[in-house]
Order: structure tokens, then sequence, then C-alpha cells
């Protein structure tokens, strides 16, 4: 397992610049885009608008408008016309503004672009790339709010990250580019500026590795995407109450590192499993599974769970709020396992 | 536009393949159509005898569409195919003997077994493969005319599809974008009256060329029974497309023999027996062609036996092939599930 603490103490005297998430998205695109001209990036006002979070602002100036292309509004046309030119020697980078949106393009990612390699007998693949946001509390109501990425992490041949850093979120998405599969990196809106340390040498990072943010011996809290922040706040409250909990974050649902996060459970005794979708029938549901199969024999307390509620993403503020684990509900739930209440 | 001017065309454009005389031309095609008639009979023949597992959907009766269109392609143009795509992937270039293979699963077939008859891919003949998805295929035929463009090339896309894609979205995204960007795609659409066990004209309102023609798009109906009409066509879209103008939509009317697939043998609740009794007797494809060669004395009858007695010979061989091949190693089942 790497981690990038030490990569980056061992690169700190050697240029580290403080990024936002979205410059780190920006600066992986525009080297993958420098380095292999098969790589182009579609979607709706991605050129000159940047999209509305301004993720791409630039990219057009450097790359032209053959290269960064404004789509019609049109997500399962642009994601087709990504799969066929995935097939005939592209590397396209499809855009899809909100991750509610997947539900349009769900044919061409589950049935089209994940099968194409299998059903084939291996000869073709589709090295697609789709790009879209996951995360609640921005108050844009139910239609604009989801974390999807389930879904998608519920389809064999599709493979899903869930970046939490700015520099993990560099790393993840150059490697989704060159891999062969198709691949969903979704990024969560709330922290498109969020600041964190990033290398300007260039470096990637690998699907399947799982990274400590934290390192502790009393619980290990699982913790994906925007749930990482939510993760170590609780932390170090935890800390402050003699729990030494440990923040492990997956980074990839599909593949997953199950090894770690089963290590991490064994060396703990207890774990909870905290992420922005849906709570039923999601990534926790999978992801806590592992570990209870994995880790039985040394766990001290049930593998529990720490998901978005069961609702449609509510408008009200007050209503909304209460749809995200927080940071007390981990708390909360921490003590209980660790028998502090 | 003259048959023989278009045949000269296609000669021409197909640098690759040593030049026809325009004779040899039709007789190429008869032979493809006379192939795909018999390839059907024999899938036919292996479902009702509990041969071939799953299910199957025939083309015979279009045969016309299919040789037609892929005559006036090169080899390294692109297709997209339906789940009625035997015709398609064998007029691309698909040998028989794999196409059987892939139908009964086993190892020898185009995808190691692991498509079946709605999955046949071949890239060495630019097939990108047919999909058991109605419509599915149209963002795929146009990012692969996109790529054409992208990368300098000069290929083109072909995306069949049928009357029931007509009621898909995606078709018409994308063909928006195919006119916006001038992309070397042509939809043709087969039009052979049913979508599935339901008359067109029960689901599709309005005119049906009109559909392309409201993005811009030059569209032309022609008879699809007609192989020569479908050819010509098909060469001045290629054409088209070659020079950077952009897309196509080529409406083909034709006729779908049997039924939606091998086991709806009871129509009468959709179609009438003289309706499929005058489509077969009055507007075979291959029989029209047949009539053709022998007045224009490019071929007299026996000639033209002859070549059905050897394709029948080639097709049993493949069947036999096939049944005899190996099934696929059990621990297949986990690759190629990621590149």
């Amino acid at each position: 397992m790497s981690t990038p603490s030490t990569t980056l103490n061992q690169t700190e005297s050697a240029r580290v610049r403080e990024l936002t998430l979205a410059q780190a998205i920006r600066e992986a695109l525009a080297e993958e885009l420098r380095r292999d001209a098969t790589v182009y990036v579609m979607g709706e006002d991605v050129a000159e608008a940047g999209t509305p979070f301004k993720v791409l602002s630039g990219l057009v100036e450097e790359f032209g408008p053959q290269r960064i292309i404004d789509s019609p509004i049109s997500e399962v046309g642009i994601t087709g016309i990504g799969v066929g030119a995935a097939m005939t020697g592209m590397r396209p980078v499809v855009d899809i503004m909100f991750g509610d949106f997947i539900g349009l393009i769900m044919d061409q990612l589950a049935n089209q672009a994940a099968k194409i390699h299998y059903m084939s007998g291996g000869k073709l693949q589709a090295p697609l790339v789709v790009r879209t946001t996951l995360g609640a509390t921005r108050r844009s109501a139910a239609q604009h709010s989801q974390s999807l990425h389930a879904w998608v992490s519920h389809i064999p041949g599709l493979k899903v990250a869930l970046p939490s850093t700015p520099y993990d979120a560099k790393g993840l998405l150059k490697s989704a580019i060159r891999d062969d599969n198709p691949v969903v990196i979704f990024e969560d809106k709330m922290m498109y500026t969020l600041k964190g340390p990033v290398p300007e040498e260039e470096y990637t990072i690998p699907f399947g590795v799982a990274d400590i943010k934290r390192v502790g011996t009393d619980i290990t809290l699982v913790a994906t995407s925007s749930m990482v922040q939510v993760a170590l706040a609780a932390a170090e409250t935890l800390e402050q109450l003699g729990i030494s909990a440990e923040v492990i974050d997956p980074r990839t649902m599909v593949p997953l590192d199950t090894a770690a996060l089963v290590a991490s459970a064994r060396k703990t005794s207890r774990a909870i499993v905290i992420d922005e979708g849906y709570q039923r029938f999601g990534v926790t549901a999978e992801m806590a599974a592992v570990i209870a199969d994995g880790a039985f024999y040394d766990l001290d307390a049930p593998v529990k769970r720490l998901g978005a509620m069961d609702v449609p993403i509510p408008f009200s503020p007050v209503l909304e709020d209460q749809t995200v684990p927080t940071p007390t509900a981990v708390i909360e739930l921490a003590k209980t396992l660790c028998g502090r209440v | 536009m003259t048959q023989a001017r278009t045949a000269r065309q296609a000669q021409h454009a197909s640098h690759s393949e040593p030049a026809a005389t325009e004779g040899e031309l039709w007789l190429g095609m008869y032979r493809q159509m006379v192939t795909i008639r018999l390839f059907e009979e024999q899938v036919n023949d292996l479902y009702k005898t509990a041969r071939m597992p799953g299910l199957a959907h025939l083309y015979s009766g279009e045969e016309a569409v299919a040789v037609g269109v892929c005559a006036a392609l090169r080899r390294d143009d692109y297709i997209t195919s339906t789940h009625r795509g035997h015709g398609h992937c064998l007029a691309k270039g698909a040998a028989v003997d794999r196409m059987f293979a892939e139908l009964l699963g086993k190892e020898a077939g185009y995808c190691k077994g692991k498509g079946g008859s709605m999955h046949i891919a071949d890239q060495d003949t630019g097939n990108l493969g047919a999909n058991a998805i109605v419509g599915g295929s149209a963002g795929i035929a146009t990012g692969a005319a996109f790529s054409s463009k992208m990368r300098g090339a000069d290929q083109v896309a072909v995306c069949f599809f049928g009357d029931g894609a007509l009621g898909q979205g995606i078709v018409y995204e994308v063909m928006n974008m195919a006119s916006l960007w001038k992309l070397p795609v042509i939809y043709v659409c087969e039009n052979n009256l049913y979508n599935e066990y339901t008359h067109y004209s029960e689901t599709t309102a309005g005119g049906l060329t009109a559909r392309a023609q409201a993005f811009g798009i030059p569209a032309e109906e022609v008879d699809g029974q007609d192989v020569r009409a479908v050819y010509a066509a098909t060469s001045a879209m290629v054409e088209r497309a070659r020079l950077g103008e952009g897309p196509s939509f080529l409406l083909c009317n034709t006729y779908r023999y049997y039924g939606h697939h091998v086991g709806d043998i009871q129509r009468a609740y959709y179609r009438s027996k003289e309706e499929e009794e005058h489509w077969k007797t009055e507007r075979d494809p291959i029989t029209l062609l047949g009539g053709w060669l022998t007045e224009q004395g490019i071929a007299d009858a026996a000639a033209l036996d002859q070549m059905t007695q050897e394709a029948r010979a080639e097709v049993e061989a493949a069947v036999d092939f096939a049944l005899n091949a190996p099934f696929p190693d059990a621990s297949e089942v986990d690759q190629d599930v990621y590149a």
C-alpha cells in the first residue's frame, strides 16, 4: 500500500504546491492531453465556459475546440459517441455535469462500454473515462445532489474511482485515462475548492490501492470521497476522547482493495464504513461484508455503516443537512462500538 | 447515377482488393446473398432441432440491404449491427464457420462463445459488433465516425438499425451531432415493417426520412429488395462521407421472412400469410437479382445454380465444423472482463 504522505515527504523539497481539487483535475487533464493525442474532452459547456464549476477553465485555450468539445445537452449521445470513439483508437473523457444524470447514460455505460471487451471475446476494448460528480449539501435538491457510484460499481467491466484529495484526484484521473477499460470517476462537487499538496513532478496512482489517511489502533473508519474529511474530523475528536481511529480510503470502488480494509479492521477490531451514497444497497454494504467476512474472528463489534438517508435529497437546508453522515454521527457510533457510552 | 459508374467508383475505392469487372461485382453480391439465406436456414434448423442454445433473429428476406451496403464499403470501414445481425456480419466479411461456432457457443467462434448470436464482433472486418439493445449501437457507429475524423483517417461508419430503433432517443441525439460535426457516418434504416410483433405504422408518427432531414442530413429511400439500388445509393453516400461532407440516411424498405425470432411461428395475429407469400414470391432479393443477371446475360440459370450449390456446400461444411468444435474451457468464464 502506498501512502501519499510518504510520497509527499520524499518530494517535499522537490516542489510541492497547494492546489485545489479543481486545479488538480485540470492539471491531470492537461498533462494527459499533452502526452497523448488520442485524448479528448467532450461535454456540455466544457470549452469556453469551463463547466459550471470552472474545473476545465483554460483547457480550450491550450488544446483548442477540436479536443475540448462543447456538446449539445445529450448525455447518452456523447457517452455513446465516446464508447464508439474509444473502441476505434481514441481515449475520450466524457463530462457528465452532475452524477444524477448517469441515469441518462446507463445503457451506454452498463450494456455497451462495460461489456464490449467480454462480449467480443477480449478483442475490442473501450478505454473511456466518464467524469461526473457526487455530493449533497449544495442546496441543489433531489436531482443534482445524489451520490450514485453504487449503481456503476455493481456492473462488471466498469472501474469506479472516488478521489478524496487533490493529490488523489490528479493521480487517479491520470490512471483512469491510461486504463484500457471504461472508468467512471466521481468528484465531490463540494470539494472543488478544497486545497491540498500536489507535487509538480508527474505521478499516477494505481487503482485498487487503498490509502491510510490517518493511522489509529482502536477503530477503523473506512471512508470514501466526501466522507474522508468527515471521518478525519471525527477522528480528531475521538483522539481527545482517548479513542484512536484509523481512517482508510479505498480510493477506488472497483477494483476494491479488500486486503487493506480487512487488515485495518483486524488490527483495530472495530469498523465503521462511511459513504455519501444512499445507505440501502449502497457501497457501504459491500465493504462491510468484505470486512465482516475477512476479519470476523478479530472483530469485537459488528461492522457498522453510515450512508446517506434513504430519502430523495431535500432542498431546505435544515432537511438536507440531516441526510448526510456528519462527524457527530461518526463520533457517536464510534463511541458506542468502543463501549464509551 | 448509373449502376456502372457507381460500380467503378466502388472498385476505385476498394484499393485494397483486386479490381472486379462489373459482372463479377454483381455475381459476388448474388453469391453473398445466397450464402446469408442458406446460413439462416441452417440456423433455423439448428434451433428447431435443439442443437443451438438461446434464440436467433433471422435476416432472411433482407439480404439485399446488408450486401448492397457492405459491397460499397472497404474492409477497414466500420459497421455496427443489430440483434438481427448475421447478414451484416457475413456481408462485411465474416467467415461462415466461425459465425456458426459463435452461435453454438464454441471456442472457435468470433467471440470465443461469449457473445452469441446477438453480439458478433470482428475487428478484422471493421465489425464493431451486433447489439442486443435496439438503437444501442447508434452511438458506437457515430463515435467510430467521430474517431475516424479526429484521427484524420478516411474510414466511414455504417450504422444498421431497424424501424424499431426509430423509437429510441439516442438515435436522434447522435444524428444531431453527426450533422453538426459533419461525421462520416451512414444511418441505414432497415424497415422490415415490424417492431418485433407490431407494425411500424402503429408506433411511428410522421415520415421516416423526415427525421433525418430535420437534422439537415440528406436522406434517400430505396427498394431494399433491389441490391443494385441499395449499392448505388450507398456508394454515393460513402463518397460524400469520404469527402468530408457529412452523414447520410438510407431508408431501405424490406421484409423479414421469418418471425421476430426463431420461436415466433404463430404470426397470424400481426401479419397475414398472404402478405408473407407476396414478398417471398414477388419481392425476393435473390430472385430479383438472379432474373436481372440472366436478362443481362451476365450468368445463366445453370451458373447461378452452380453458385448456390457451392454456397450450400460451404455452409454445410461450416455447420459440421461448428458442431464438432470444442466448447470453451470452463476457466474462460472470468477471463476478458477487464482488458
